[in-house]
């Protein structure tokens, strides 16, 4: 396990020499640090992205297996776990305020660390300069930066787990007052205010990478490379950006107006507060709480499709390859992605129907967020055109894209549910929530990634992953991301309300014992499947079955024009020019037709 | 560590051995076979278990049915008037998503069967149709349409005025209970003022019964200002109550609802109705009570039935335990609790009790009820 098999570069090495005339003369130079620390190849960004995403996604994941425990075995304790956890487990039981603090973490890393950090990290860095013909981003040095706010925010958050007081513990919506005071809870104390610095380091960060994103896209393709020729992953990332450039500096001032609440004495979301702990009346008078719940969800709904746009870009360009046909309706894909983007901004409050919010605002809401429906679905009924007459071939990337379908269908359809003001007033804050957005955004957004994952690792390391461990992970993530969330309908259903850690002394709502624990049960499996994907990606870095070619999947796009290792700079000579769209497939009686090849003088309209 | 600990650990580690090895192997077997032998295996196994999935995943779905919805609120009548709408909102929702449900996902899984990979076959080039894509845009568009059509008129009926001679019970959260007042008999609520909360002579909810004067303190504890707080007589005889929220059948009551320190939220799964709890900007509800607890008892064939009132915001360690109870009652039943309440004024001072018939002069201020915070 050499450098060489991280990056090895034979290749790299003479194309260098051979080219070493126009843009990376630096090159020459590098040293294991400039290499593999703070790097500034867009490639090597993209696997530390998704190397501390992945990191993030076991501890994420792990805080889920525990809070679990405790809800499917909520009068059983365990004194393996004081061993392993000690005092988040004191008794072998996790404590009411760990049990907070866990879920909190566990939603703050999983939505914002692991599926926009390690999801756009790593895809945007990865993909956006090789699909469209650039050799690296607009800005490399700011790209190295926007990685390593990522890392200081990760360290961050991280420390907040060890201190007295316990991190936070108000849940990943993070509402004041509760996350403003913290007499009212002990996770608002320290904890807070290194979740808001850890989050802000966030925002820099997505800010850093964003504006990168979007100017390369917009100014670094190759000659030939038009908007409508890209790939459908470049729009979708595309769209991402602009969603997080424009959203989360909202987010960050909401925090910022939170920190002045919780140490500069101002009022903005605080009024008429009695803290019955300290039996003292706050000074606070004439603040919103509610102010902060427009500023967050003004992120937070764009913030759903940061998530699943790239994992939509991904899964369409996945399905066009492997069922050897091209995309149906490209533009209406492009155009859909691009009405979601407008719509994401203006839904916000459907989170906010029973905050007391005016009902006629509410009812604009709701007409806007099932408006966003009508694209969504199109892009639904592209994909199965998509597969229809098609002649697919099941690598394991396929099979997560076509399993991302399937999810995004069935938590797509659960929207509707809640963005109808009339069942959201029944639904709200119920498990039907939990097992809407899991499935929709969680695990759907976690299909796109193990797609795109298994489907450009070859081009990452120049290696294959292992196609048998990759088939029992995808089918018992499947079946068990359907057999956790979708019985939480029913619990949702009867009003079984969500951030519950024991639901014994309620009549209402302790029939679902013995689900709880199957779904517990279940959840610790597919966690363990988990774990098998993590090692067949180390493995397989390592000793994964060579590549011979470079364009193992026969695909039309640019990136497997380069070599199979490419060095920074991507290509060994000039950039390819690009003739064609990228979904030329079995066109003309040909299995494809690469981007870069010139339209024949026989060729086909279409 | 425990033997529990080491026995899951030793059987995690042996699962991953095993499968690894069975990894490996196969891919050995794969090299030995041919590259093109082995994918067109794997990719017959995969096809297969796409319709696999397809059909365990209705049996599935129906089963978890069956088993399920006997454990929802489903089976019963709604505890009120919205609740029976949004119940028939619900129902018109499943069932137009659930056809959309059944038809995609059968294509999905039944067309990455059917067009699995063949040596015989091309792909068909099929890069686009205008009038499929104005097919379904408009199909989900106008299902949608009914949908919003349906929602909005069930939410304007919900969220409108309550009825002129709806009852009013205020509702107050805190960290982790409910507090409940009633007006007195002059129907009217007592002005309170959040500084002037002290559980300590019984006054939860800051109730202005006496001319008060508090010094205002900043977060430093300087005084920075005074507040002069005129008693307020309407306040004398309201019921402030934290053991359970008693409504009447069939008599609409509109929630004033409010909370003393963070979010919390007003949870009624029965009655199918929710609103958060905000300090500093109180909230509405109103609905009418269809069936008395009792008769619930016999609907759910539950004789410790009880309407919970859940907290659905998070407000903190305790937010899971956060319980209140509404009893539902006849009319009598009502009139006979309320004879038996005393009012919280009484309660506080039972010495000024016989001054409260003719509630003419507050008691003066004293001094402890100013500076009750340092
Ligand atoms: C397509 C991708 C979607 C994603 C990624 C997504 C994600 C989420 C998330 C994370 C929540 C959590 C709310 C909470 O913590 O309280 C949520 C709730 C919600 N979603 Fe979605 N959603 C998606 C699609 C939809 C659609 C299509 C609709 C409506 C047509 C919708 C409507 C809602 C509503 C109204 C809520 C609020 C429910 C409540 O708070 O009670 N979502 N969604
Ligand atoms: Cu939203
Ligand atoms: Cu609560």
């Amino acid at each position: 396990m050499s450098n060489e098999a991280l990056h090895g570069h034979p290749e790299v090495v003479t194309t260098h020499d051979v080219h070493h005339d126009e843009h990376h003369v630096h090159h020459h130079k590098e040293t294991f640090i400039t290499k593999y620390v703070f790097s500034q190849d867009h490639k090597m960004i993209a696997k530390q992205f998704l190397i501390t995403g992945m990191i993030w996604a076991v501890i994420g994941g792990l805080m889920s297996v525990l809070f679990r425990l405790q809800l499917g075995y909520p009068d059983q304790t365990f004194p393996w776990l004081e061993d392993i956890l000690g005092r988040w487990a004191k008794g072998g039981k996790i404590s009411a305020e760990n049990y907070y603090a866990l879920v909190t973490m566990h939603g703050t890393v999983l939505v914002f660390f692991v599926l926009t950090g390690g999801l756009s990290g790593t895809f945007a860095n990865f993909l956006i300069p090789l699909q469209i013909g650039a050799r690296d981003m607009a800005s490399p040095f700011m790209n190295m930066l926007s990685y390593w706010f990522f890392f200081g925010g990760s360290i961050v958050m991280i420390s907040s787990l060890f201190i007295q007081t316990g991190p936070f513990s108000g849940g990943w919506t993070a509402y004041p007052p509760l996350s403003a005071l913290g007499d009212a809870s002990p996770g608002s104390k320290t904890g807070m205010d290194l979740w808001i610095t850890a989050m802000a380091m966030f925002v820099v960060s997505s800010l850093l990478g964003g504006l990168n994103y979007i100017s390369t896209v917009l100014n670094m393709r190759t000659k030939g490379m038009s908007m409508t020729r890209m790939p459908l992953t470049m729009w979708a990332l595309f769209f991402t950006a602009v969603l997080g450039v424009l959203s989360f500096p909202v987010l960050l001032s909401g925090f910022i107006l939170l920190l002045f609440d919780r140490h500069g004495g101002t009022s903005f979301y605080l009024s008429d507060i009695y803290i019955a702990a300290t039996k003292t009346a706050l000074p606070n008078e004439g603040g919103s709480a509610i102010l902060f719940q427009h500023l967050f969800w003004f992120l937070g709904h764009p913030e759903v499709y940061i998530i699943l746009l790239p994992a939509m870009g991904m899964a369409s360009e996945i399905i066009s390859i492997n069922a050897r046909k091209p995309i149906f309706g490209y533009m209406a894909m492009v155009g859909s992605m691009f009405a979601i983007t407008i719509l994401a901004f203006l839904v916000w409050a459907h989170h906010m129907f029973v905050t007391g919010l005016n009902p006629f605002l509410g009812s604009v809401f709701v007409l806007l967020t099932l408006l966003i429906a009508v694209p969504s679905a199109i892009k639904v009924f592209n994909w199965l055109t998509t597969i229809w007459k098609a002649n697919i071939k099941f690598t394991p990337g396929m099979m997560f894209a076509l399993g991302f379908v399937s999810l995004f269908i069935s938590g797509g359809l659960t929207g509707i549910f809640l963005g109808n003001s009339t069942l959201d007033i029944h639904l709200h804050d119920t498990y039907f929530v939990i097992a809407h957005f899991h499935i929709v955004m969680g695990v759907s957004a976690f299909f796109g990634m193990f797609a795109g994952i298994y489907h450009w690792f070859p081009k990452m390391y120049g290696r294959f992953m292992n196609n048998t461990m990759a088939y029992i992970h995808f089918w018992v993530t499947l079946a068990g991301a359907y057999l956790i969330f979708w019985p939480m309908h029913y619990e949702g259903l009867a009003g079984m309300p969500r951030r519950y850690l024991d639901y014994t002394g309620w009549e209402s709502f302790k029939q679902f014992a013995e689900l709880n624990k199957f779904i517990s049960t279940v959840a610790i499996i597919v966690f363990a499947v988990q774990l098998l994907f993590i090692f067949n990606f180390f493995y397989s870095i390592f000793k994964g079955r060579k590549l011979t070619k470079p364009n193992p999947w026969g695909a039309t796009t640019l990136e497997w024009t380069t070599p199979i290792r490419p060095g920074h700079g991507n290509w060994p000579g000039e950039i390819p020019e690009v003739h064609r769209w990228a979904y030329d497939y079995s066109k003309d009686g040909r299995d494809f037709i690469p981007q870069t090849e010139p339209i024949g003088p026989n060729e086909s309209h279409h | 560590m425990t033997t529990t600990g080491i026995l899951l650990l030793a059987i995690l580690i042996l699962g991953f051995l095993i499968t690894f090895q069975i990894a490996k192997a196969s891919e050995y077997v794969s090299v030995l076979k041919g590259e093109k032998k082995a994918f067109e295996q794997n990719n017959r196994i995969n096809a297969f278990l796409m319709v696999v999935f397809l059909v365990l995943g209705l049996i599935g779905v129906w089963w978890c049915n069956k088993a399920l919805y006997p454990k929802t609120l489903m089976p019963y009548p709604a505890a009120s008037e919205h609740g029976k709408n949004i119940d028939t909102m619900l129902m018109i929702t499943i069932a137009i998503t659930g056809i959309v449900f059944l038809i995609t996902q059968i294509l999905l899984f039944w067309f990455a069967y059917k067009y699995q990979h063949s040596e015989k076959r091309q792909a068909f080039f099929y890069p686009h149709n205008n009038k499929l894509e104005v097919l379904w845009t408009t199909v989900p568009a106008i299902a949608l349409c009914i949908l919003v059509g349906f929602g909005l008129f069930y939410w304007f009926r919900m969220t409108g005025e309550a009825p002129a001679d709806a009852m009013q019970v205020e509702i107050t959260g805190k960290q982790f209970g409910w507090i409940y007042r009633y007006p007195g008999k002059d129907g009217e609520f007592g002005k309170k003022y959040y500084r002037n909360i002290d559980e300590a002579t019984g006054n939860q909810l800051g109730l202005i019964w006496r001319d008060t004067t508090i010094i205002k303190k900043d977060r430093h504890n300087n005084p920075v200002g005074e507040a002069k707080l005129k008693a307020d007589p309407q306040g004398f005889d309201d019921l402030v109550d934290n053991t359970a929220m008693y409504l009447v059948k069939g008599k609409a009551v509109k929630l004033i609802i409010n909370s003393r320190d963070v979010i919390h939220d007003v949870g009624l799964s029965h009655f199918r109705l929710k609103m958060d709890a905000v300090p500093g900007t109180p909230t509405t509800m109103w609905f009418t009570p269809q069936y008395t607890t009792d008769e619930m008892k016999k609907i759910t064939n539950n004789p410790k039935f009880e309407y919970e009132i859940s907290c659905d915001q998070m407000c903190g360690n305790s937010h899971y335990a956060m319980r209140g109870i509404i009893k539902v009652v006849t009319p009598e039943e009502f009139i006979l609790w309320k004879a038996k309440q005393k009012p919280a004024y009484a309660l506080a001072f039972p010495e000024t009790v016989a001054t409260l018939a003719q509630p003419a002069a507050p008691v003066a201020d004293s001094a402890a009820s100013t500076q009750r915070h340092p």
